[in-house]
């Protein structure tokens, strides 16, 4: 089979409007976590990452929209608008759209909210995207948890490989809204501090929002320069329990050792790993065991989400980008929030951002329902 | 190089009526879903611990599931779901409990069933599948970016078969036709023949 | 007390969904968890809704529950000790 690269991409995030936007502050270890109380929200003071509406509306703006778009569909729109621009590709036949989200435009759900209803199916929001940038064909949305970032990754190489399309624009994103932070406050997994993941004092996760795209393309010509090839990818069910991880990292060590064969890739060949590390009790303890029984508690390894938060939808995607910038700029970025190890099996968290020639890295992501995706990137010779 | 693979079985639920490769296996005058659903599951003898903890999505995709997979000895076996509704049922449950101040309180065992792939993860339990999970939402029954996803999974060697199909439940109306492809079976796996077992019933 | 446990095992069994039980099913010192009437962790969760929707307690600490919902006598006991305050 051909090869499949990411490659153009772009990051919407409280960072800013471009990817690099973000990865800047990354390098220096900043995160964009903050303290925020919005009753609108929730009832408490709430630690998250949100885009400023004002700069999100003049953005928006900028792009003479003919009708009234959600938040989340702005969010999406500009930064898909960048992805497709940088990627000069012509929007034909053989262009594919795929949407990665959890929950859509769910804040039309709510009887205050200035849109209908019908706006919370996620195949309106779909058609909204497909229609405002006039793609071919219409929108697939992937709907699959916290891993359907990474496994709208693999699922457009998926399609390309069966010769579906040969470009898949792929765009994630999730908002904060009240419908979540009520969700996961009542499941008792918030944390009111930025997030610690891995970390002995670990409290739980902060949710964020950003709007990531990339182009997956088989087209070798055009890349961007900080293209990867995507080596291989698995996804596997803990068939455990719905919402607490797998004891034993089941589904997760499964992905991760089918991934590594289809790359034919050994443990010692993963320079790092972007983890998951959503910084709850449980995910963290289970992504250690997973890791140890493949053998790659030495390998450097970071969660993005103390930048961030987890952004859910967009989280895989957000981070498959920021590793693929980690490989070109040959750095591993610091796993923010993370002091003392605090889960059972040893691991190699990234304490300080450090340069260091680096080619592979493999992603990972693990949600509810006891899904879990691994994927294994290569950086593109030069 | 393409191989050819095939349907091995197929069913359906709606309207009042489960079905099995085309033969009537249970048929129910309950008008309201949660009725006909659990007359299905007893008389189908269906057992699962957890199934009335289930919400309405997970309960139609569970039997449906389960009327392929009861006597399926392969667990090699993706599963790829697909519907128009995602989990709005639900969604809008979770949202009414948080709609006014008053009466704020989200419920935990709700709010996980905010997701449409968490029947997947049902089905995988019950049926010990560790294995490829994908839910996708399109606005009608998509054969084609079914057929070629579950060719593409087979081709790469991710699964021995995939359950395919279509789990839809909003607004008390629900629909269910899934399908298992494998390397050998009754029917020729196409999307025509898709669309064609779908229409039939 | 008596009433408060019968009302506990209604309110439990319907909660929880729990289809097949029955309130004489439920002995005041059966464990719910594990074992017993094989609750898991959401409805660990569920249980310190109900404390704060139908008793208007608030669990500070969730990992107090362990405790607290061992059996639907360990509720009742909890109940009643928060009321009297």
């Amino acid at each position: 089979m051909s090869k499949v690269y990411l490659s153009h991409n772009n990051l919407l995030s409280a960072y800013g409007f471009d990817s690099l936007a973000a990865i800047t502050k990354i390098k220096q270890e900043r995160s964009s976590l903050r303290l925020i109380d919005d009753p609108n929200i929730l009832s408490k003071t709430v630690c998250t990452s949100r885009i400023v509406t004002e700069k999100l509306k003049e953005a928006f703006g900028l792009l003479n929209p003919k009708e009234s778009y959600t938040r989340l569909e702005q969010l999406l729109i500009i930064s898909l608008e960048k992805t497709i621009k940088a990627s000069g590709l012509p929007l034909n036949e053989r262009v594919g759209l795929l949407i990665s989200t959890t929950k859509g435009n769910i804040d039309a759900l709510d009887t205050r909210n200035p849109f209908d209803e019908e706006r919370a199916y996620l195949h309106v929001l779909g058609e909204k995207i497909k229609t405002f940038f006039g793609f071919h064909h219409d929108a697939m949305v992937l709907s699959n948890a916290c891993v359907s970032g990474v496994l709208a990754i693999a699922t457009a190489k998926r399609f390309i490989a069966q010769g579906t399309y040969d470009h898949v624009f792929v765009a994630g994103g999730d908002l904060v809204t009240k419908f979540i932070l009520s969700g996961f406050n009542a499941f008792q997994a918030l944390s009111d501090a930025p997030c610690k993941p891995y970390d002995k004092n670990r409290t739980g996760i902060n949710i964020g929002e950003v709007g990531a795209s990339i182009l997956i393309t088989k087209d070798s010509g055009a890349l961007a320069k900080e293209s990867v090839v995507l080596l291989g990818e698995a996804s596997c069910n803990d068939a455990n329990h719905i919402s607490g991880p797998s004891r034993t990292g089941e589904g997760l060590f499964r992905s991760i050792e089918s991934a590594m064969k289809q790359a034919d890739v050994s443990a010692a060949e993963i320079d790092t790993i972007s983890a998951h590390g959503t910084a709850t009790m449980f995910n963290d303890e289970m992504e250690s065991i997973a890791f140890n029984r493949v053998g790659l508690q030495d390998t450097p390894l970071n969660s993005l989400k103390g930048y961030f938060g987890h952004t859910l939808g967009a989280s895989g995607l957000l981070e498959t980008i920021v590793g693929m910038h980690s490989l070109h700029q040959n750095t591993l970025f610091c796993s923010k929030g993370f002091e003392e190890l605090g889960v059972s099996e040893p691991l190699n968290v990234i304490d300080k951002t450090t340069p260091k020639p680096i080619d592979i890295f493999l992603k990972t992501a693990s949600g509810f329902g006891g899904c879990n995706t691994a994927a294994i990137f290569k950086k593109v010779a030069e | 190089m393409a191989t050819t693979h095939y349907i091995e079985h197929y069913c359906r639920i709606t309207e009042g009526r489960i079905s099995k490769n085309g033969t009537l296996v249970f048929e129910s005058g309950e008008t309201e879903f949660s009725d006909f659903i659990k007359s299905a599951y007893k008389t189908l003898r269906i057992d699962y611990s957890k199934f009335f903890k289930m919400d309405s999505l997970s309960k139609l995709a569970l039997v449906a599931a389960d009327l392929l997979l009861l006597d399926e000895p392969e667990k090699n076996m993706a599963l790829v779901f697909s519907n128009r509704a995602s989990s709005l049922d639900t969604d809008r449950k979770h949202q009414q409990s948080i709609q006014d101040s008053e009466s704020y309180y989200p419920s935990p065992a709700v709010f996980v069933y905010t997701l449409p792939n968490i029947c997947l993860g049902e089905i995988s339990i019950k049926h010990r599948l560790f294995s490829e999970n994908g839910f996708f939402i399109f606005n009608r029954f998509k054969a084609g970016n079914l057929f070629d996803y579950a060719n593409s999974l087979l081709a790469m060697q991710k699964a021995e078969k995939v359950l395919c199909g279509w789990v839809d439940f909003d607004c008390e109306k629900y629909d269910a036709f899934l399908y298992v492809v494998a390397k050998n079976g009754t029917f020729t796996h196409s999307k025509e023949r898709i669309n064609q077992l779908y229409q039939t019933l | 007390m008596t009433d408060l446990k019968l009302e506990l095992k209604e309110k439990i069994i319907e909660q929880l969904n729990l289809e097949d039980v029955s309130i004489t099913e439920i002995g005041d010192n059966d464990p719910l968890f594990g074992e017993g009437l094989g609750l898991d962790s959401i409805d660990a969760l569920e249980l310190i809704v109900m404390l704060d929707k139908d008793y208007g307690i608030k669990l500070a600490d969730p990992k107090e529950g362990k405790k607290i919902f061992e059996s639907v006598e360990t509720m009742a006991t909890y109940i009643t000790s928060k009321k009297a305050n």
